[in-house]
């Protein structure tokens, strides 16, 4: 017992050592980042130095608004969109289901770098580039999200939506008033996800945005280096603390669910 | 009131038919139970009545309504699942009161935080919550409204099923097997509170059932199904003593009906492995002779049986035993003071009152007899 917790610890620790670094050397001055010897503890505080430039030089609250909108968007919709899909697919009986589902299925062997370019030709057509609906719109509809939810639903008995329609709900209300609720695991699992990987996306923000104003964190991290920074490891790396500080605490706050919602759908990543 | 009728429902799964036109009629205030095997078509039908399947053909009639082309909810049943199907995020308190909360709140009222702002919502979800307090108080639900049915005993459970399906008032019941998840005691327990629940609501209710105590108990009348047909409807008292299809003999009673090979001359006299049996049949040929273990008593003129071995019950006694001619095996259900003298491999001659044999023709439909000269003493 204790030897497996010394490894658990052990992994943990190489696992978390990046980031410690990275916060480590967002409070230390160049000077002691690029010396010789390794610690963790500076021995001078810069950190004051280091995040005044980047707040300075930088609208970080705004990337991070910006973060909080398109990740917000693109969860809210792909939800909208993949609960009704997904229970369609698991629960109701209609023709093509069958042919519907296997493009679902199809569509997550797709990589999202496939579409970037025709969708890059759609909202440059549009007069779409650099908004907020060409970062959220291509991500809306995710194949991921319908399979997930509907391999979930798929295990709710037939018996609760029978009682549910016999006591006066119609299909919608069985959606959002029945399933949903019982699929709380599944639907933070995913939203964990989703959040998670659009929040660190550079590859589609990089393609449909120029300049700050619709600049996601990530985004925003490349901007600081490359405008900014120079070889400012310090401030560089205080950017980047900053630009993931929500998702931590967003984990850290939300820890527990988290935890469940991914052992109860067996979506260890 | 409000009464069930349904007529000439067929429904099939691909090519296997599973109801062969079914007709069957719950007056108003009545307790009918479905029994029969599992797998003979009685929780199709319930489901095609509650309009969660739909039939191949048929007509439906719910309170003089013909509901066979309506919605589920428009049909103004409530139906209690094998299952219970509790609403497992809602507590006790919101799974009683859905049923209300569906009908009564338009769609804006039921909004999680701005339907309780809105003019007129306070009051209607105060009348649903008296509503909701008067259909869980007499199941005993009152300290429990506000816990989730995770944290519920299956009995527990049963009863916030009865509530909701009570706490509209509809015009008719619908329970699919409600009982067969609670434990023995449990069980007879709660049949006593569901024909209570019947009797209070006074509505039309039809009971699924595979367990034929249940039915018999708590049945005004007792349908018996197999395979895809209704063989009888009548009174348990009837079903159980006078039977109008072998198939129903034999399902319902426990230990089961005896029965043994018979012939009817041309004349009708009944003969049991050639011995006259004491019956006149209204019919002739081959036939089954078929008698409840309790109609059968030791005595001087009768069945010669070998003796195989002997159950105490504490209230009885059961004989079993061989029917020597031909090998039949049989079941005599005797007084536990009768024991004395009966030995396993003892010869005996078991007689029965002519009234209470059960004549059956190579069809198995019940044929007519009356007493005439033979084994049994005049």
């Amino acid at each position: 017992m204790r030897a497996r917790i010394a490894v658990l610890a052990l992994l943990g620790a190489l696992v978390l050592m990046p980031y410690l670094w990275m916060v480590a050397a967002s409070v230390k001055p160049v000077s002691e980042i690029f010396r010789a010897s390794l610690s963790i503890w500076p021995e001078q505080f810069a950190a004051a130095e280091n995040y005044g430039k980047v707040l300075a030089r930088v609208p970080v609250l705004h990337y991070l608004w910006n973060g909080v909108v398109v990740c917000g968007g693109i969860l809210l919709f792909q939800l909208l969109f993949a609960v009704p899909a997904g229970y369609a697919l698991a629960k109701l009986r209609f023709p093509g289901r069958g042919i519907a589902f296997g493009a679902v299925m199809l569509g997550l062997l797709v990589p999202p770098h496939v579409p970037a370019l025709p969708l890059y030709v759609a909202a440059s057509g549009m007069g779409l580039l650099d908004s907020y609906t060409a970062l959220i719109a291509p991500f809306t509809i995710s194949a991921f999200a319908i399979f997930l939810f509907r391999q979930f639903f798929s295990a709710l008995p037939d018996d609760l939506l029978h009682a549910a329609r016999l006591d006066g709900m119609g299909e919608w209300s069985i959606v959002w008033r029945v399933v949903l609720p019982n699929a709380w695991p599944a639907a933070t699992a995913f939203a964990i996800f989703s959040v998670v990987s659009h929040w660190n996306d550079l590859f589609w923000p990089l393609i449909v945005v120029q300049g700050h104003e619709h600049a996601t964190p990530a985004l925003g991290v490349l901007y600081f280096r490359s405008e900014e920074a120079g070889d400012d490891f310090g401030a560089m790396m205080a950017a980047a603390v900053l630009m993931t500080l929500p998702l931590v605490l967003a984990f850290l706050l939300a820890q527990r669910r988290f935890v469940e919602g991914i052992a109860t759908t067996g979506l260890k990543g | 009131m409000a009464g069930i009728t349904i007529t000439g429902v067929v429904k099939g799964f691909g090519a296997t038919p599973v109801l062969r036109g079914v007709s069957l009629a719950v007056e108003p205030g009545e307790f009918v139970a479905l029994v029969g095997p599992s797998g003979c078509g009685k929780t199709t039908l319930m489901r095609i009545i509650a309009g969660i399947e739909t039939a191949d053909a048929g007509e439906i009639v719910i309170n003089e309504r013909a509901v066979t082309r309506l919605r589920p909810a428009e049909r103004d049943i409530a139906m209690v699942f094998q299952s219970y199907a509790l609403y497992p995020h809602l507590t006790v308190r919101e799974n009683i009161a859905v049923p209300l909360a569906m009908r009564r709140l338009s769609v804006l009222e039921r909004l999680p935080l701005l339907g309780r702002l809105l003019p007129g919502a306070r009051r209607k979800r105060a009348s649903i919550g008296d509503e909701v307090r008067r259909a869980a108080a007499p199941l005993g639900l009152e300290p429990l409204l506000d816990r989730r049915p995770g944290q519920l005993s299956g009995g527990q459970r049963q009863r916030v099923a009865l509530a909701r399906a009570v706490v509209r008032r509809p015009a008719a019941f619908l329970m699919d097997e409600p009982l067969s998840n609670l434990d023995a005691a449990l069980r007879v327990q709660t049949r006593r509170e569901i024909v209570d629940i019947h009797r209070a609501a006074g509505v039309a209710t039809l009971y699924v059932t595979h367990d034929q105590a249940e039915a018999l108990t708590m049945a005004d009348k007792v349908a018996v199904m197999m395979g895809g047909e209704l063989l009888q409807v009548a009174t348990p008292e009837a079903i159980y003593a006078d039977p109008a299809d072998l198939r129903v003999a034999g399902f319902i009673g426990s230990p089961r009906i005896n029965t043994l090979a018979a012939e009817a001359d041309a004349e009708g006299r009944v003969r049991v492995a050639g011995v006259p049996a004491g019956l006149r049949a209204e019919a002739c040929g081959a036939l089954t002779l078929a008698l409840r273990p309790e109609a059968l008593r030791p005595a001087a003129k009768g069945l010669p049986v070998a003796i195989e071995h002997l159950e105490f019950l504490g209230d009885g006694l059961l004989l079993h035993a061989r029917h020597v001619p031909d090998g039949a095996a049989l079941v005599a259900r005797l007084e536990p003071e009768a024991r004395e003298g009966l030995q396993p491999g003892a010869a005996l001659r078991l007689g029965f009152a002519p009234g209470r044999a059960l004549l059956f023709g190579a069809d198995g439909r019940r044929v007519a007899a009356r007493a005439d000269a033979g084994l049994v003493p005049a």
